[in-house]
């Protein structure tokens, strides 16, 4: 391979000679057997939405039965598992791998202007994982099922008569996946940077990935040892977290908690990551402030680790540890706000556009902002009283990792799509979907903000009659956000297949991914990029012409 | 403050209630506040900077130092300040008065046990406490984790096994409100609702003397057994209306000869009910899981006889 | 074109036409010396990885000890601390040879880094042998976790506990212990066909990097399971 000049400002000339990647091989074996992060990406990505969609049909089973105050189309039994399943299947299949795994695999070492990942044969072992995992938590499924919450409470997932052993080892795997993920990705942005790419000329997703990686390294390990530990007791009466056999309960709380609060930031981080493209480039603007933007993922990573407790503000810890917990709780808002102020202000001034992907961007903002501001009701030791396991907190939730990651995941998919498979998506039905699910988004949830602060508790099968309107509500947004995404998978398969050919850079990005073809070749570049400007650079003299020569008609 | 429910928020019965709701309504306000100046400052500056033609590159400030360094120091004191109030107000929850009535819960799947300070044990799923007065709960969960939740006087606590915890509350005003367990704790979670019942002060010791005879009267064991039948929460799993549950129902139950799951049958008498009381393994009638725990060392002898009893009158 | 480019790329080019056919170098890395920092970084993030998995353990370990002092102290002194103390110097002989073999391998010695992991090999058997007379002992008495302890001889209700969390910690460490022996037997496999160079023995040095930590382990095990006083 020769090492030649290549400055990001000037396009490729040679012509495509080499196929792309996905034309290079053909034949199953060489998607199973793949070295290449693309492919690799491309495999996880279809997995994982598969992932959305049964847990998705989970959701709207639950909510149809949520539609009458007794009894609707299911038993109690049933319901518990249905909830379960529900999150079981959307935190550790879908949403944990989502971005880094699809796509994160696909764009950190393009992006990094490397021909891969640092561990390709890693790459391939942790989907293998992925796989594994999925394969032992459907075992799970077909042998009794699972009915502790996705939250496995001490001593009811100690002796509850379900399949909590399978699933314990279905998520242990799954968190291997995870963790060599991470291990890659951190391994690839330190080694692996083109010449002439300092830190500080990365682009703003790979930050907020290398911060996610770090997470997932350190806080992962944790949740293995915990499940272990569950399926030990189950199996052999160990005597950890069961009061019965001298156990103590709350201590499974602190050790599933110190993973699983890091790995709310795990799902939000890249979320981020891909709102600081997506805003960058629609706005033909640097992300402002970037080296703030780019300390915050790292301080949202450290202080993560901080707060696990304030999950448990009345499961018996001592006041001063809760005192404790809800003042560093607050104290990780900051990074947060800091990033959203950010965003604001590189839109000033800005040149905005207004394609799907920035729809979904500009979404992100306002539903992340209301996820946000309602988790400081949540840190406030008097409110969060009343308000732990109610509506509130199912809605809170699901506003930051469903408003704020999902919406910026579908955001990246829209973004990177071209990119990916070569070819454009229906605009006009992109945008149709896009209101769906996001007006459905705010009738579902918003709705149970309100359910929760007026007392509906969590996890019920039948509830009081004074919730049913609310409820009724909330099922009927269900009804429109799924229509929204049955459009866009609609809209995405068949521009496989009949999308227009993709320019190599339809949205007129400046990273380092719009210098290659779309697709890429199988090594990303014909020659080794060299860089030496940031990641944004739209003020430099070159920027508007590598646009105008790379965005084709579209 | 006034009591009555608010859009958000049930009656604030409790003497902390007000204080809850306050600072509820303090951060709603500001969340508005903060939530309409970032959204409408983003629709305001897509609008203003919307692309004009596609050519065109913008200028535009990339940092400021005075700006970053503003929006992290301000929300910082902010969010001190909203900490301390929530901090204030939970001292307030957590630390129960010297001269509060202490009452004992136990939660159990799937329904309450109150015990009150003259030894009345009360199963029925209401809790009376008198107004203008601090209630202390003592609480303990004897099987997995349950919670204590009582939205209008805004407390909430977890009741953890092998464990004691406790909550504190004075209720304002009198009325009936609604007891949830918000832990998930099985099959019947939704089910494991309650009512707390707050009465004028000379009401309360009426009900409680009253009470307290009535447990300590000697009566007919299909009496002793239906008290049995609550206080064991036997009532959870078994109707008395016909209506299977997690069991059968015990309506016409006594005198049937019914199938079990290793294919015998047989007839549902004395035996078979103290069997299935001690060894509830034993011999489950089909069409039921085998869940039931045994009541070995729970029960005594003459309450098993009392169970029978009970078991037996319900036709 | 800027200075700095220009340079980058001279030196560059000159390194490459070095490394042209380097066999050992993958398609991805530009350098050698990339590749091997790349495996380090990589073997390092493992490590931290392993450290907070076995940093559970720990703590349910210390958390158990702090509430049940007198238990611990009464079943702590079932333990065999000669057999303990033991495998710990056997533990800490093979990462002597195993640090020995890596650098062996630094200076071209095959068979002699082949030689040197044969001891390691060796050593960690002894300690696994020696475990399984420690485990066999227990099952003989029936002092083992949960449901299956029988012992009558400690005056606690609850030190099955005690066991429960000794057989955890100690069975997992033993299996890395056994994974430990399998990756060193590969490696030994590919020093014998004398695959390690000055120029490349990242594997080992790998291997030797894991196999410290799994020591490292051990020696937080011993004090805290079996030195209770």
């Amino acid at each position: 391979m020769t090492v030649t000049t290549f400055d990001p400002m000037h396009v490729p000339t040679e012509a495509q000679s080499s196929p792309n990647f996905l034309e290079s091989a053909h034949g199953i074996k060489s998607w199973i057997f793949t070295l290449d992060h693309k492919r690799i990406g491309i495999m996880y990505l279809w997995s994982i939405l598969l992932s959305f969609l049964f847990g998705g049909i989970a959701a709207l089973l639950v909510r149809l039965e949520l539609l009458t105050p007794q009894k609707t189309i299911m038993t109690a039994d049933q319901y518990n598992q249905m909830f379960t399943l529900h999150g079981g299947i959307m935190v550790f299949l879908f949403i944990i791998p989502s971005i880094p795994a699809s796509l994160g695999n696909f764009v950190l070492p393009i992006m990094l202007g490397a021909k891969d990942v640092a561990f390709p044969r890693l790459n391939l072992l942790s989907y293998y994982f992925w796989l594994t995992g999925a394969a032992l938590i459907l075992t799970a499924i077909c042998t009794g099922g699972i009915d502790t919450g996705w939250t496995f409470y001490t001593p009811y997932s100690t002796r509850t008569a379900t399949s909590v052993i399978w699933m314990g080892l279905g998520v242990f795997v799954l968190g291997f996946s995870s963790i060599f993920t991470g291990l890659n990705f951190i391994t690839t942005i330190h080694k692996l940077r083109a010449p002439g790419m300092s830190w500080f000329r990365m682009p703003l997703f790979l930050w907020s990935i290398y911060a996610t990686a770090l997470i997932q390294i350190l806080a992962t390990p944790v949740l293995a040892i915990t499940l272990l530990l569950l399926v030990v007791e189950r199996a052999f009466g160990l005597g950890i977290f069961d009061p019965k056999l001298g156990g103590d309960p709350v201590l499974f709380q602190h050790f599933f908690w110190f993973y699983s609060h890091p790995a709310v930031y795990i799902m939000i981080l890249p979320g981020m990551a891909i709102v600081s493209e997506l805003v960058a480039t629609f706005s033909r603007r640097p992300i402002f402030a970037y080296k703030s933007v780019a300390y915050s993922s790292v301080a949202l990573a450290v202080l993560g680790f901080l707060v696990w407790g304030h999950h448990m503000f009345v499961a018996g810890t001592s006041e001063f540890s809760t005192v404790l917990f809800s003042a560093l709780t607050f104290l990780v808002a900051i990074p947060s706000g800091v990033k959203l102020f950010n965003w604001l202000a590189t839109l000033y001034k800005g040149s905005i556009s207004f394609e799907s992907p920035m729809l979904y961007a500009l979404a992100f903002i306002f539903l992340f902002t209301i996820g946000g501001l309602t988790g400081i009701f949540l840190g406030t030791l008097s409110i969060d009283v009343h308000l732990h396991d109610t509506y509130f907190v199912v809605a809170h939730f699901h506003y930051v990792m469903m408003g704020g990651t999902i919406f910026a995941f579908v955001g990246g998919l829209h973004y990177w799509w071209p990119k990916m498979f070569g070819r454009m998506y229906n605009e006009l039905a992109a945008k149709i979907a896009f209101a769906f699910v996001f007006v459905g988004f705010n009738v579902t949830f918003f709705t149970q903000f309100i359910l929760g602060s007026r007392g509906m508790p969590r996890r019920y099968y039948n509830y009081p009659p004074q919730f049913q309107t609310l409820h009724i509500i909330s099922t009927v947004g269900s009804w429109i956000i799924a229509t929204g995404f049955i459009m866009m998978a609609i809209y995405f398969l068949r521009s496989l297949r009949h999308g227009k050919k993709a320019p190599d850079n339809p949205w007129g990005g400046l990273t380092l991914e719009w210098h290659t073809h779309s697709p890429p070749i199988t090594e990303n570049f014909h020659n080794t990029p060299i860089i030496t400007h940031g990641a944004y650079d739209y003020e430099h003299p070159d920027a508007k012409a590598f646009i105008l020569q790379t965005q084709g008609k579209i | 403050m006034n009591s009555e429910a608010t859009f958000f928020m049930p009656p604030a019965i409790s003497t902390y209630a007000g204080d809850v709701d306050q600072a509820y309504y303090w951060i709603y306000y500001l969340s508005v506040f903060l939530f309409v100046a970032m959204v409408g400052a983003m629709f305001y500056f897509v609008i203003k900077y919307r692309r004009k033609n596609s050519l065109e590159i913008p200028s535009g400030p990339q940092h400021s130092t005075v700006l970053e360094l503003t929006w992290t120091i301000l929300p910082f004191f902010l969010v001190m300040a909203i900490f301390l109030l929530g901090f204030k107000g939970y001292l307030k929850m957590a630390i129960a008065p010297s001269n509060a009535t202490e009452i004992h819960v136990t939660g159990r799947q799937w329904s309450w046990l109150f015990t009150y300070g003259n030894g009345v044990e009360s199963t029925d799923q209401v809790l009376h406490v008198p107004k203008d007065h601090p209630i202390k709960m003592i609480m303990t969960s004897e099987d997995v984790i349950h919670s204590f939740y009582v939205p209008a006087f805004r407390i909430k606590h977890d009741l953890i096994p092998g464990q004691y915890s406790s909550l504190w509350f004075e209720a304002k005003e009198v009325g009936k409100f609604d007891l949830f367990c918000a832990e998930y704790c099985g099959t019947s979670h939704s089910n494991m609702l309650g009512k707390i019942e707050v009465m004028e002060p000379k009401a309360f010791e009426t009900w409680l003397e009253h009470e307290h005879e009535e447990q300590n009267k000697a009566v007919a064991p299909e009496v002793l057994g239906q008290r049995l039948y609550t206080k064991f929460a036997c009532v959870t799993c078994h109707t008395t209306d016909g209506s299977p549950r997690v069991g059968p129902s015990f309506k016409g139950a006594y005198g049937r000869t019914e199938k079990f799951t290793d294919g015998t049958s047989g007839v549902v008498n004395d035996n078979y009910i103290r069997e299935s009381i001690l060894q509830p393994q034993a011999k489950i009638v089909a069409g039921f899981q085998p869940v039931m725990p045994t009541f070995q060392g729970q029960l005594k002898d003459s309450d098993i006889t009392a169970l029978i009893a009970f078991i037996k009158s319900v036709k | 074109m800027s200075a700095i480019d220009t340079e980058v790329i001279a030196n560059a080019k000159i390194e490459h036409a070095e490394h042209e056919h380097n066999p050992h170098l993958a398609h991805h890395f530009s350098e050698p010396e990339q590749q091997i920092s790349a495996a380090k970084l990589g073997m390092w993030a493992f490590l931290a990885q392993e450290v907070l998995f076995f940093g559970g353990l720990f703590v349910a370990l210390m958390v158990f000890r702090t509430w049940y002092p007198d238990m611990y102290r009464a079943a702590s002194s079932q333990l065999n601390v000669p057999f303990g103390a033991i495998n710990t110097m056997v533990l800490i002989c093979s990462s002597l040879t195993m640090a020995l073999a890596v650098r062996a391998t630094q200076l071209n010695r095959n068979r002699q880094a082949f030689w040197l992991m044969a001891a390691t090999v060796l050593l960690a058997g002894v300690f696994l042998v020696i475990k399984y007379f420690e485990y066999s002992h227990k099952f003989h008495e029936g002092q083992l976790p949960g449901h299956f302890y029988t012992f009558k001889e400690i005056p606690f209700d609850n030190a099955h506990m005690f066991f429960g969390i000794y057989f955890c910690m100690t069975g997992l460490h033993g299996l890395h212990v056994l994974i430990g022996m399998i990756v060193i037997g590969w490696m030994m496999v590919r020093a014998w066909r004398n695959e390690f160079s000055s120029q490349y023995y990242t594997p080992v040095e790998c291997t030797g990097l894991y196999w410290h930590l799994v020591d490292l382990i051990w020696i937080f095990l011993f004090p805290l399971l079996y030195l209770v006083k």
